[in-house]
């Protein structure tokens, strides 16, 4: 049983081969994705017949065969197949600021311009001095906020009660309000609902369940009816904090679960390690287990920052102006009545939310990936 | 050192019992450590030396007996148990490394919030120990791109950034590749060399009988023999320790 060893040495180089088949550029790109088997041929071509179906007249609809300039409804009746763009555009103003004096919407101009910069400067991980910027955005825009938009005659600022506020400017401060206060109020709740303590662990998990357990309408309609039954008549919130406030808590019971995601998915040598260095249980939350859980729950924290935005439009049951019901309140303009008027403007406003709800996914997604890098090898 | 720490031991046990649940996993403990001395106990799994160690830092809570750790008495007072963990530096087995932290965060963070050290001062001590478990030049990377056995490096030097008096080790080389544990051990043995006081649970028989002044046997819950490693490991006295050590040097 000799082992046989084939003797066969190559002498001469083999003829080079062909290069492989393109990978990169667009036919490529269109081989590997579109049109790798049968099936998927199939499935390109009839979805992109039926774009070619339904897009051309969407597109001509929205802005080939759409009004732009119009003084008043008329042109649009004339131009029933087409958008009227030129109803929103005269209804801008109102659909910015609501019934806010036009004398005084600049107040608003400058809150929100205030506002943006802020957070452009708060989100923008190389920005220069951020800390400055938390104190300024938590603590100090909220005062200047308040006394611009609701005036105060000391600075010379005539009073403008909140129930003229409305349109966009409603629906972003209602936002901004939930969002900055349903996070650590949900990360508080989250926490409590972990909590040794049974008085915090109770009031959290009663908490938490009770407001799951009921629609939103019906928390706003508690705000608006109930929280002035807790304060003496004259200390009654404002009509417009009341539904900011069964916004935020609405918000935070969600936030707190999905905060308990992260927390429960941390291994216990985490909090193991942190408590054998001796720090104690406010700082190993703070410097251990909360930047780590958050950071998991990014996308989740990130999707009850979605839902809450879009549910800023319900506060027009407690007769709040947001700016979906602004919209509504236009349609009701009799000089721009018309069957193009209220797709123009309900696709609009789909148009707003899209835009604000795919630039937060946005920058998590962003984050995410920034956070990302650090980690791995 | 003050007259009273080198009268007392740095560690006291005076019939310690802990139950989980029904479950009874310390019976009786008692067990003195001097300043200076290096313990390693060990024993079948399951027989309570994990809990043991663990119950000198309060991560584990004794249910009966007395537990001082360097003149403090642990009870469920959080101030005292903070004090303990102050002077107590622990490594585990999974490391427990703080992943979104940098190796040099990971080091400074006890000091500078615990101890209020000034953050260039925490730095240079971290630098300093980081030097002597010979890895400073990974400071600046994050645990997760560290192997198995830098990590567990990095864990003996977060721990000894506090300025320990005593060190326990909770089955440190076990979650190690077999190449691995030798850097661990090295920096282990360095570190009884220098004088620190260690209580080591482990398996590695080899460590023990180099370094150890008494090797602790447990079985079932019980101290079941303590010895120096000399004798221990030629001429154990119980049937259950020949048992364990036949199993276990092969």
């Amino acid at each position: 049983m000799s082992g046989h060893v084939s003797a066969y040495v190559r002498a001469a180089a083999e003829p080079t081969l062909p290069p492989p088949r393109r990978v990169s550029g667009a036919l490529a790109w269109l081989r590997t994705n579109l049109f790798s088997s049968p099936g998927n041929v199939a499935i390109s071509l009839a979805l992109g017949a039926l774009a070619l179906w339904l897009l051309p007249p969407l597109l001509a609809w929205a802005s080939l065969d759409a009004v732009w300039r119009a003084p008043d409804g008329a042109l649009c009746r004339a131009h029933q197949d087409g958008a009227c763009w030129a109803f929103i555009s005269a209804k801008l103003d109102y659909l910015a600021y609501g019934s806010y004096p036009i004398d005084e919407r600049w107040r608003v101009i400058v809150a929100e311009s205030l506002g943006a910069a802020l957070i452009v400067w708060l989100l923008w991980p190389a920005a220069p001095a951020r800390r400055l910027a938390v104190s300024l955005f938590f603590f100090v825009f909220p005062v200047v906020g308040f006394f611009l938009l609701h005036g105060s005659p000391l600075i010379g600022l005539s009073l403008v009660d909140s129930l003229l506020w409305g349109g966009v400017f409603v629906s972003l401060l209602t936002a901004l309000v939930g969002i900055v206060f349903s996070l650590p109020l949900g990360v508080l709740l989250a926490l409590g609902r972990r909590s040794r303590l049974p008085i915090v662990r109770y009031l959290s998990i009663g908490f938490i369940e009770l407001v799951r357990g009921v629609p939103f309408i019906t928390v706003l309609f508690m705000a608006n009816n109930l929280l002035p039954l807790f304060v003496p008549e004259t200390w009654a919130p404002d009509r417009f904090l009341r539904p900011l406030v069964g916004t935020a808590l609405f918000a935070a019971a969600y936030m707190a679960e999905e905060v308990r995601g992260g927390l429960q998915s941390l291994a216990n040598g985490q909090y193991e390690g942190a408590a054998a260095l001796g720090l104690n249980y406010w700082r190993m939350t703070g410097l251990v287990i909360l930047p780590q859980a958050l950071t998991l729950v990014i996308p989740g924290i990130v999707n009850t920052f979605i839902g809450l935005f879009k549910d800023t439009t319900l506060v027009a049951i407690v007769g709040m102006t947001d700016f979906l019901s602004a919209m509504d309140n236009a349609f009701k303009d009799t000089l721009w009545s018309g069957p193009t008027i209220q797709a123009t403007g309900y696709i609009f406003a789909a148009m707003f939310f899209y835009v604000f709800c795919s630039a937060m996914a946005r920058y998590s997604a962003y984050v995410e990936r920034s956070l990302d890098k650090g980690r791995r090898a | 050192m003050s007259q009273i720490e080198q009268s007392g031991d740095a560690i006291e046990m005076l019939g310690v019992h802990k139950w989980f649940g029904a479950f009874h996993v310390l019976r009786n403990i008692n067990l003195n450590v001097a300043a200076g001395e290096r313990i390693v106990v060990c024993g079948p799994s399951g027989s309570g030396k994990s809990t043991l160690i663990r119950c000198i830092n309060g991560l584990e809570r004794h249910e009966r007996g007395l537990i001082r750790v360097d003149g403090i008495e642990l009870t469920q007072d959080p101030k005292r148990i903070e004090a303990v963990r102050r002077d107590v530096g622990m490594v585990f087995q999974q490391f427990n490394l703080f992943p979104h932290l940098t190796v040099l965060e990971n080091c400074t963070l006890a000091p500078i919030w615990v101890k209020k050290t000034p953050k260039r001062e925490a730095e240079a001590t971290a630098m300093r120990l980081l030097a002597q478990v010979k890895i400073p030049e990974q400071a600046q990377k994050y645990p997760g791109q560290l192997s198995g056995g830098q990590q567990q490096r990095v864990a003996i030097a977060r721990a000894l950034c506090m300025s320990p008096k005593i060190m326990l080790f909770d089955e440190p080389t076990s979650a190690l590749d077999p190449e691995m544990v030798r850097e661990v051990l090295d920096a282990m043995t360095a570190l009884a060399s220098a004088g620190m006081t260690m209580v080591v649970v482990t398996h590695e028989m080899g460590f023990a009988r180099q370094v150890a002044d008494r090797v602790v046997f447990m079985d079932n819950g019980e101290i079941v023999e303590i010895a120096p490693p000399q004798p221990f490991f030629d001429a154990p006295q119980h049937e259950r320790t020949k048992l364990f050590l036949s199993q276990i040097l092969r």
